[in-house]
């Protein structure tokens, strides 16, 4: 897959028109996501009840993959259990690392249209911040970054 | 805008071939995505042309052995060579000895030489130093890391939203505790060139050294250290043509004799016992360990070459780069030049309303032009102009208006996707 099937319709149409794009009124978890590479920055909220994501929304300065990986994460991941959404993050930065078997099964469904990115490593960061931002969401970890310590290429899903 | 005239161009334009030039650079007739490779990032490095490369081969090939000790053949021709380099170098910035001309890794390097061989010996605590919003971090890091050793203060020169430093504001921040000025000669993220003569002069009347971040400025103008007087002098060997991991560092050479080493180790000294070392005289004093003697050799090759087709050339060629781009560009609605400073070089920074600079970086790729983006390391700067990030275009004197076209075809595409 090259750049240009990359950046493909229904990339273009999320981050024009990114879906859960704004704040929640009630949030039981939220976290802002940096990518200090670019200054890109990414606020998630979402609404636990019990186990279940019942709202989720998100807002901030990014490029126009992460927006859409942002965008595309929130249909996804609402009305999903918590454990469901941290399979989708582990199978969804497995494939940005080129990591995933894309012909084994998996839950990804149309988020395989961000597969190329695994082409463009300087791009894969882009990608992730909003699954790595919700990640951290989830487990109570308000701010996390893509360096460092919180680097997601480097760390394992198990950590916050 | 108003841009800079070539009063060189009628004189040199005839001489200057460019197509005969890029015949050199093996490098540029790679395919990138199945286009002709584009190579516009040429402020983070340049290209090697073959004679360059030649050299290296030539000295690995039959000149090689470690240097300064060896009473053998090949450490004679090593030592020789890597001398003759370091005159090639004085003659290139016009120093006055070659003892002023000091190999380093690159211009952070040579600053923090210059940090720990000056600015240790001679900074105190409440003592100022005065740098410039636009410099790059490799020019503010290792004095905020005095600053916060000795209890030293930074201070900063502002720019207007041209790009330019604002000149009366330097002279302003003069005071009796300013112990040191360092400057960048051209910005690296906008193509400023700054005025740094007169810059040096006021210093100067006041006592205060100043260090001159030069490696954005002797790949493209013909650089005298002793017609600008400065007291440092930094810039580096990639983006000269040369090889990465080499550099120099000019110092006057009785501010070279008073200033303490940088690293300890062997060819810095002449004597050592557990009870007293006696370190070298300059450059060797400043020159631990064994230096890559390959990358010295090389970098003299590159100013040979550049020398070959001339500065003014090539700031002649430059400048109508420069032009043509801007004009092009001035035409694609929704794109903003970042930086607009009358006296440039051939950089172009911008941003596209409504397209992040890294979509535009990887959709530029896959026409085969090669651009940065992000913040330059500049954070300074970005944030006093308002922007994340931009896109830059940076060219070199081997870069054609063809490939000016190609650049400027690529953004209508990037905005063809966008919109």
């Amino acid at each position: 897959m090259n750049t240009k099937s990359l950046y493909q319709e229904v990339i273009l149409d999320h981050n024009k028109k990114p879906r859960n794009y704004g704040t929640l009124d009630k949030a039981s978890h939220q976290a802002v996501g940096h990518n200090p590479l670019c200054g890109d920055h990414l606020n998630i909220a979402l609404n636990l009840d019990r186990d279940l994501i019942d709202s989720i929304a998100f807002h901030g300065e990014s490029c126009a993959i992460c927006k859409a990986s942002a965008s595309m994460m929130t249909t996804v991941v609402k009305g999903k259990t918590r454990s469901d959404a941290e399979t989708l993050i582990q199978e969804f930065r497995d494939m940005a690392m080129g990591k995933l078997d894309l012909d084994s099964p998996h839950h990804l469904g149309r988020l395989t249209v961000f597969a190329g990115v695994r082409d463009l490593p300087t791009r894969v960061k882009c990608a992730i911040l909003p699954w790595h931002t919700l990640h951290a969401a989830l487990n109570s970890v308000t701010t996390t970054s893509t360096e460092a310590a919180d680097d997601p290429m480097h760390a394992t899903i198990g950590d916050a | 805008m108003k841009l800079i005239e070539s009063d060189l161009k009628p004189q040199f334009a005839p001489m200057f071939d460019v197509e005969h030039i890029r015949a050199d650079f093996p490098i540029l007739k790679l395919q990138v995505n199945d286009r002709p490779l584009v190579y516009l990032d040429n402020a983070a490095s340049s290209q090697m042309p073959q004679p360059v490369i030649d050299r290296l081969v030539r000295y690995q090939a039959t000149q090689h052995a470690n240097i300064n000790r060896g009473v053998h053949y090949l450490s004679e021709t090593a030592t020789a060579e890597y001398e003759d380099s370091r005159r090639k170098l004085q003659y290139f910035i016009n120093a006055r000895e070659d003892r002023e001309v000091i190999f380093t890794s690159g211009t952070t390097d040579a600053i923090n030489l210059v940090m720990h061989g000056y600015g240790r010996k001679f900074i105190g605590g409440g003592d100022e130093i005065i740098l410039t919003t636009l410099e790059h971090h490799s020019n503010i890091v290792p004095w905020q890391m005095l600053a916060e050793e000795k209890g030293a203060k930074i201070r900063v020169v502002p720019i207007n939203d041209a790009g330019e430093l604002l000149v009366d504001e330097y002279e302003k921040l003069f005071n009796e505790r300013t112990k040191f000025v360092g400057v960048l000669h051209v910005s690296n993220a906008l193509g400023t060139v700054n005025p740094i003569k007169s810059m040096i002069e006021f210093a100067h009347k006041r006592g205060v050294p100043v260090l001159i971040d030069g490696a954005q400025a002797v790949p493209h103008m013909k650089v005298d250290v002793q017609d600008l007087d400065c007291d440092f002098y930094a810039f580096s060997g990639h983006k000269l043509c040369g090889p990465t991991g080499i550099g120099i560092l000019y110092g006057k050479a009785e501010l070279l004799e008073r200033m303490q080493p940088f690293k300890g180790g062997g060819d810095m000294i002449l004597s050592v016992t557990f009870e007293k070392t006696t370190y070298n005289t300059i450059p060797h004093k400043f020159e631990a360990g064994t230096p890559p003697i390959a990358a010295a050799i090389g970098l003299g090759a590159a100013v040979d070459y550049l020398l070959g087709i001339g500065m003014d050339a090539i700031a002649a060629h430059e400048l109508d780069l420069l032009n043509y781009a801007t004009e092009q560009i001035r035409h694609l609605p929704g794109v903003r030049i970042i930086g607009t400073a009358p006296v440039k070089t051939a950089v172009l920074s911008f941003e596209v309303k409504g397209v992040h600079p890294h979509d535009i970086g990887t959709l530029l790729n896959q026409e085969g032009v090669a651009v940065r983006t992000g913040h330059h390391c500049v954070q300074p700067v970005m944030l006093r102009l308002k922007v994340p990030a931009t896109t830059r275009a940076s060219f070199a004197f081997y870069n054609t208006m063809a490939e000016v076209d190609t650049f400027i075809t690529g953004l209508r595409t990037v905005q063809k996707v966008f919109t």
